[in-house]
């Protein structure tokens, strides 16, 4: 049996804690509004009909995937991958940099609750299916992206029991905070953890989609850990220069 | 049908949020594989290919999305 090397499984389990962390915290905020303005019982239904869907896709998805050739396998994460990673490293960059607004928990829970508020006065008795759908699509939309994730990072490698871990301590973190405080969680440095998930992935889908076509990297798995700094350096250097840009005035000539 | 509606978009809004980053990413890969496939060029510049084509893509979308910014003030 092969021994899973820290350098590989550390990146997946801390991949999937902080791009876990992200969506459970978006989640948390969509099903603690249902909860405080609809009441717990239709929040509480809705999250579990939610994590009963994931659990079947996962179940559905985890033996399909063992079919898949290996080459194939880790052409198509690596390329899902780095769509993905591109995607999260490039908001965060943007944000970073003020070009676009950053994302508000406390503004999202004030928005739901005032959506919800409004569909329960308007619709009666037909609230308690609504405020169950809110929480089922907060569950089963979030939840895929951890899923997804998961499965991107720890099945090219026979790493989806790290990744899992990985995902599961990030929903007890949440869930745990949340419970005590009460509140959505607006203090989570989310744009920061989004900076880091997306270097993270970005790096495993690079290296994934080279392995997927063939290429032989020098020095292993270890260069992951220099794909990491690369896109490191680069996303750090691309912050000031994009705001720079987007700052500065343009000077035609008149 | 409004909740697989949305499931759908959410799916691809997981990987498209930029078509164009998402095209260009596509066409770096591709471009990998036929310096792959090419055995004059061969591993090392698929290799990178592969890495300087996605560090281009992200840095010219981020740049492209500033300056549109930018254009979008003025």
């Amino acid at each position: 049996m092969e021994t899973l090397s820290w350098h590989v499984a550390l990146p997946a389990v801390g991949a999937a804690f902080l791009a876990s962390l992200v969506e459970v915290v978006e989640a948390f905020t969509i099903v603690l509004a249902v909860g405080t303005t609809r009441g717990w019982r239709p929040a509480l239904q809705g999250s579990l009909a939610g994590l009963v869907v994931l659990a079947l896709l996962v179940a559905t998805l985890g033996p399909a995937l063992e079919r898949v050739p290996l080459h194939w396998l880790q052409l198509a994460i690596g390329i899902l991958l780095l769509l993905f990673g591109l995607r999260w490293l490039r908001k965060a960059i943007l944000r970073a940099a003020n070009i676009i607004p950053l994302h508000d928990e406390a503004a999202a829970f004030a928005a739901e609750t005032a959506e919800l508020g409004q569909a329960g006065s308007r619709r009666g008795r037909r609230v308690d299916w609504i405020a169950a759908t809110a929480a089922f699509k907060a569950v089963v939309l979030e939840g895929l992206e951890v899923v997804f994730i998961v499965i991107a990072v720890g099945a090219g490698r026979g790493l989806l029991l790290p990744a899992s871990v990985g995902a599961v301590a990030a929903c007890g973190l949440v869930l745990a905070i949340g419970l005590a405080v009460h509140r959505p969680l607006a203090r989570v440095p989310e744009n920061a953890l989004k900076f880091v998930v997306g270097i993270l992935l970005t790096a495993f889908g690079v290296f994934w989609t080279g392995e997927g076509l063939g290429i032989v990297w020098p020095g292993g798995d270890l260069v992951i850990l220099t794909f990491i700094a690369i896109f490191l350096v680069a996303g750090l250097l691309s912050v000031p220069a994009a705001r720079e840009i987007a700052s500065e005035e343009r000077h035609d000539p008149a | 049908m409004t909740l697989l509606k949305a499931l759908l978009r959410e799916i691809i809004s997981l990987f498209v949020d930029d078509g164009v980053l998402a095209l260009a990413v596509l066409a770096v890969v591709g471009l990998s594989a036929w310096a792959l496939a090419d055995m004059r060029l061969g591993e090392v510049a698929a290799a990178s290919v592969l890495v300087g084509g996605c560090l281009l893509v992200l840095v010219a979308s981020v740049l492209r999305a500033a300056y549109s910014k930018r254009a979008s003030r003025e």
